[in-house]
């Protein structure tokens, strides 16, 4: 089958998908929104991998794409037990006001 | 341009949009649960991608291990937390953070961007051994059984310790979040909520 789109086009879009994460991640105070920057990270990272799988006619880009899933839900199991600790203590609390863990 | 190239093009073009719609209401959105909402829609569009690319495993794998299991423990934490009410993004707690970091995030996008599209022409190689699409097999499993077999062939070591990740991340958050019971002064034991 020939693909009449480009396989850069899908990378150029995840490279734009990574952006839009990574800028929502360092202007967002609100840790639950922060973790959804996360996740659209790694989603643009899971585009790219399997954008050049196809390309590249190599399973293992679309095995990788598995793993990073698993990852990602530990991850998000992790990251959403830390964050519901710190807001049952501290309501409203954003991630500004982590400094205080400092010693 | 024949209908099927024109087609490619349609579904490729509306689910960008929807991808990159929904990021940006993910970072606009004062609502937490808005932004879970057009976390949603990204999602659904990487799906689409995913389809549009003969990865239908992960495709189906996507919608619901993230749409349907990821967003809702999102949704759950906001509404068990009561966090749902909207923030006031106006203020900037930190001066020059914002263009401080839309200046990274182009940089960055025009950095990969840049290199994308300086080795386009070397993606056209093939190393690979070929992966078994549906419509080039005839055979609609084709991709499942591709899968599976790198999977629990190449990588089940790989496989095996994601099970040790997921019973350690699962352990840590039940020790993590769970209520200590008090000891005999009537003091929590639990460090974390001692002064409550």
């Amino acid at each position: 089958m020939i693909a009449a789109i480009e396989p850069s086009w899908y990378l150029l879009l995840a490279a734009l998908l990574f952006g839009i994460g990574a800028f929502g991640l360092m202007v967002r105070r609100n840790p639950l929104v922060m973790f959804m920057c996360i996740e659209l990270m790694l989603n643009a990272a899971n585009l790219t991998f399997v954008a050049l799988a196809t390309r590249l006619g190599d399973i293992n880009g679309q095995t990788a794409v598995f793993f990073v899933l698993v990852v990602a839900a530990a991850e998000v199991v992790v990251g959403l037990g830390i964050i519901v600790s710190i807001l049952r203590r501290r309501p409203g609390a954003t991630a500004d006001d982590l400094a205080e863990l400092k010693g | 341009m024949t209908d099927t190239t024109f087609l490619e093009y349609v579904v490729f073009f509306s689910a960008a949009v929807m991808i990159l719609g929904g990021a940006i209401g993910v970072i606009i959105l004062k609502n937490p649960v808005h932004a879970a909402l057009g976390l949603v829609l990204t999602l659904f569009g990487v799906a689409v991608q995913f389809v549009a690319q003969e990865a239908h495993f992960l495709a189906a794998v996507q919608v619901i291990v993230y749409a349907g299991a990821i967003v809702v423990l999102f949704l759950f934490v906001i509404m068990l937390l009561g966090v749902d009410e909207s923030m006031d993004l106006s203020i900037e707690p930190i001066p020059i953070q914002r263009p401080l970091a839309a200046v990274m995030g182009i940089g960055l996008v025009g950095l990969v961007g840049a290199a994308i599209i300086r080795a386009r022409d070397s993606l056209d190689i093939n190393p690979g051994d070929g992966i078994a699409t549906a419509s080039d097999t005839g055979n609609n499993d084709s991709n499942i059984e591709q899968l599976a077999n790198n999977l629990y062939g190449d990588h089940v070591f790989a496989f095996q310790l994601t099970s040790v990740l997921l019973i350690v991340a699962v352990a840590g958050t039940v020790l993590m979040t769970r209520k200590w019971p008090r000891d005999a002064d009537g003091r929590s034991t639990d460090h974390e909520s001692s002064d409550t």
